[in-house]
């Protein structure tokens, strides 16, 4: 009696969830396999793509540290970027859960707003702030004197962390806001009970607790950061690569489109390693807390 | 002596007040229940004596000190939250020692005062525990140790006790009360519960609607509640409209064909209320039929139509016969379980 009913069930569910399952192999898994296949073919200048089974753009990549170090730029940016949204985004956080009343709409508001807004939009204002001598921010400077020649903004890994830093501030203030409203506000009363000094309350008790909320922050922002493509590409132009905008000069510029496959693919490859094994340390790290 | 004082103290929120006109004296090593329904601002209070809310009114001293000056992390306050609050990242032993922590306690005391502190609440080996780990009446035997490892000089307890199942909440009750009375902390307990509230403190503060109705020991608010809301709000009550009759010689009080000799002091239309469990069935007195009758194991509940209204008497199973429902009885009472209020006017 049971039984039947569960796997009429089970057939009921699976042909509810056809239609979504349908969509997710014709728009996901089939382009990323062959995606995956394209990274293993072989291109050349004249004869164009050949569909064979060869290692070449692989080695490629792994051999020349012009790509190496692209890589390594990609995730050194994407780390100090992460670190921070963290620095400041915990704080923010912090201080936008203690406002009250209409305050604290308001700011969220700013906070999210940006979001609403493309993020080439938002990047394209450091340029117009701090591009080369015509920038806004570097003229008042230069013509205030505080500054002799233009602060270096474009093209420097610098910029490109500020900017990517700025562009993912809102996920991280985000996710630690949302860990911050569960807490019981009755904790901190207790710690400052027992002594404690608001200093050592957020440290000690505050801190640890959202820790989860910062991390799962941080995952979001370093997997965004890390395949950003956009900010990269107006702030490092084609003097600046990273994987992402690398991927893109790939495919469309030299139109090398099986290494541009394997840039990409290894890009993917290496960012689910990192989110998926970080999320499993800090599962064990917090699993007799949060149980 | 006078060790904890609050002289009318008040809390307004914007235009709603909250507590209002709140004088109370403690005497050193007492147990205070502050009893009223939900919203009645039993929490407000305790918050204030805390330091997490600024009284808008009043002082409140300890040992004679302003305590509303000193910030809530220098008071040296015991306090056990409604919630528990226990810090979450830390085992049990963690959260004990944290008060510890801050005092700059040695380590080698600290752990034994933590020791000490969990076994005298019944968690000897439960130190590496996280509290999610726990059960409702670990987590609240934790959050009591790591407020009375500090040795404070007041406990404050928030409903400690209305999370958990009406058997662990007897067992812990008695346990409560066992641990104050043998480390002598005077205490301050917040509920809504009567039965708590009777059978653990040495005085009860009976509040409504933000006000002090009565202050008394458990006997005083049962027996002579000051007021309609203190009677019916600890256990039930029978209230009777009553008349004082001062025409003839000697001045009688009547509830329908009940009557007794007046009081001095009052006349006219009184409010008459007695105890449910001091009513016998008798020849004489205020007369009435038997609604209804309900068996509850060691008593019987019988709801009752009366001259004066429905009434409810409670009495002993002690093995005599008990009038079947319908019959016709009489209720009486002796004068000295009764109390008198002069009726209001309009009534
Ligand atoms: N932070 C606050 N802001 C506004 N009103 C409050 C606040 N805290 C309590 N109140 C109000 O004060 C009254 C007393 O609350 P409380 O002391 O929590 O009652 P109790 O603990 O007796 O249930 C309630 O009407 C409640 O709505
Ligand atoms: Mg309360």
């Amino acid at each position: 009696m049971s039984a039947t009913a569960d796997t009429s069930d089970a057939r009921a569910g699976l042909s509810l969830a056809l239609p979504a399952l349908m969509l997710f192999i014709g728009v996901v898994v089939i382009p990323l396999a062959m995606t995956v296949m394209l990274s293993f073919h072989d291109w050349g200048q004249y004869k164009g793509i050949e569909p064979v089974f060869i290692l070449k753009n692989w080695m490629e990549i792994v051999d020349d540290p012009y790509y190496l170090e692209m890589f390594w730029r990609t995730f050194r940016v994407a780390l100090l970027a992460t670190l921070i949204t963290a620095v400041f985004g915990v704080p923010e956080a912090y201080i936008l859960n203690r406002m009250q009343g209409p305050w604290k709409g308001l700011f969220l508001l700013v906070i999210i707003g940006p979001l609403l807004i493309s993020v080439v939009a938002r990047t394209l204002g450091w340029a117009l702030l701090f591009g080369g001598n015509n920038g806004l921010a570097n003229k008042l400077l230069m013509t205030s004197g505080l500054i002799d020649s233009p602060v270096r903004f474009m093209f420097t890994e610098t910029g490109m962390i500020i900017a990517l830093a700025h562009a993912m501030m809102p996920f991280m203030v985000l996710a630690v806001w949302t860990a911050l409203q569960r807490l019981d506000p009755q904790v901190e009363n207790a710690a400052l009970s027992l002594g404690a000094g608001s200093l050592t309350v957020v440290r000690r008790i505050v801190l640890p607790q959202i820790m989860p909320g910062v991390l799962s922050g941080a995952i979001i922002v370093f997997s965004l950061s890390a395949s950003a493509f956009a900010t990269p590409a107006i702030i490092g132009g084609r003097r600046l690569k990273v994987a992402a905008t690398l991927a893109y000069d790939e495919f469309l510029n030299t139109l090398n489109w099986p290494l541009g496959a394997a840039v990409a693919v290894l890009l993917l490859i290496a960012l689910v390693l990192i989110v998926v094994g970080s999320n499993a340390l800090i599962e064990r790290r917090y699993q007799e807390m949060f149980r | 002596m006078s060790f904890l004082e609050l002289d009318r103290v008040g809390k307004s929120f914007g235009p709603n007040t909250a507590v209002e006109e709140f004088s109370l004296t403690v005497t050193k090593g007492e147990f205070i229940s502050f009893l009223g329904p939900s919203g009645c601002g039993k929490t407000t209070t305790l918050q204030m004596i805390a330091g997490f809310l600024d009284p808008s009114h009043g002082t409140i001293r300890l040992e004679g000190k302003d305590l509303v000056a000193v910030p809530p992390a220098k008071r040296g306050l015991g306090i056990v939250f409604q919630s528990y609050a226990l810090f979450p990242h830390m085992t049990a032993a963690e959260n004990v020692a944290f008060g510890l922590e801050m005092r700059n306690v040695a380590r080698s005391e600290r752990e034994e005062r933590v020791r000490a502190a969990l076994t005298l609440v019944g968690l000897a080996g439960y130190e590496d525990r996280h509290p999610r780990r726990m059960s409702g009446g670990q987590q609240q035997r934790v959050a009591l140790a790591r407020a009375l490892v500090i040795r404070p000089s007041v406990l404050l307890l928030d409903e400690p006790l209305s999370n958990l199942d009406a058997r662990l909440r007897e067992d812990m009750q008695i346990e409560l009360r066992q641990i104050q009375r043998n480390l002598g902390t005077t205490t301050i307990l917040v509920t809504h519960d009567q039965i708590e509230a009777m059978s653990l403190s040495d005085r009860i503060v009976v509040m409504s609607k933000g006000r002090i109705e009565q202050i008394g020991t458990p006997q005083q608010v049962y027996e002579q509640p000051a007021s309609a809301f203190v009677a019916q709000f600890l256990g039930k009550t029978n209230e009777f409209a009553a008349q004082v009759d001062r025409t003839a010689g000697q001045a009688r009080l009547l509830a329908g064909s009940w009557s007794a000799p007046a009081p001095a002091g009052l006349s006219g239309p009184v409010t008459l209320s007695v105890r449910p469990e001091r009513i016998s069935f008798g020849d004489a007195g205020l007369a009435g039929r038997i609604a209804s009758r309900i068996f509850q194991g060691n008593h019987w509940l019988f709801q009752c139509d009366t001259e004066c209204g429905p009434a409810i008497v409670i009495r002993q199973n002690d093995g005599q016969p008990q009038p079947e429902q319908g019959a016709a009885v009489h209720l009486s009472w002796q004068a000295s379980d009764m109390s008198l209020r002069a009726a209001r006017a309009a009534a």
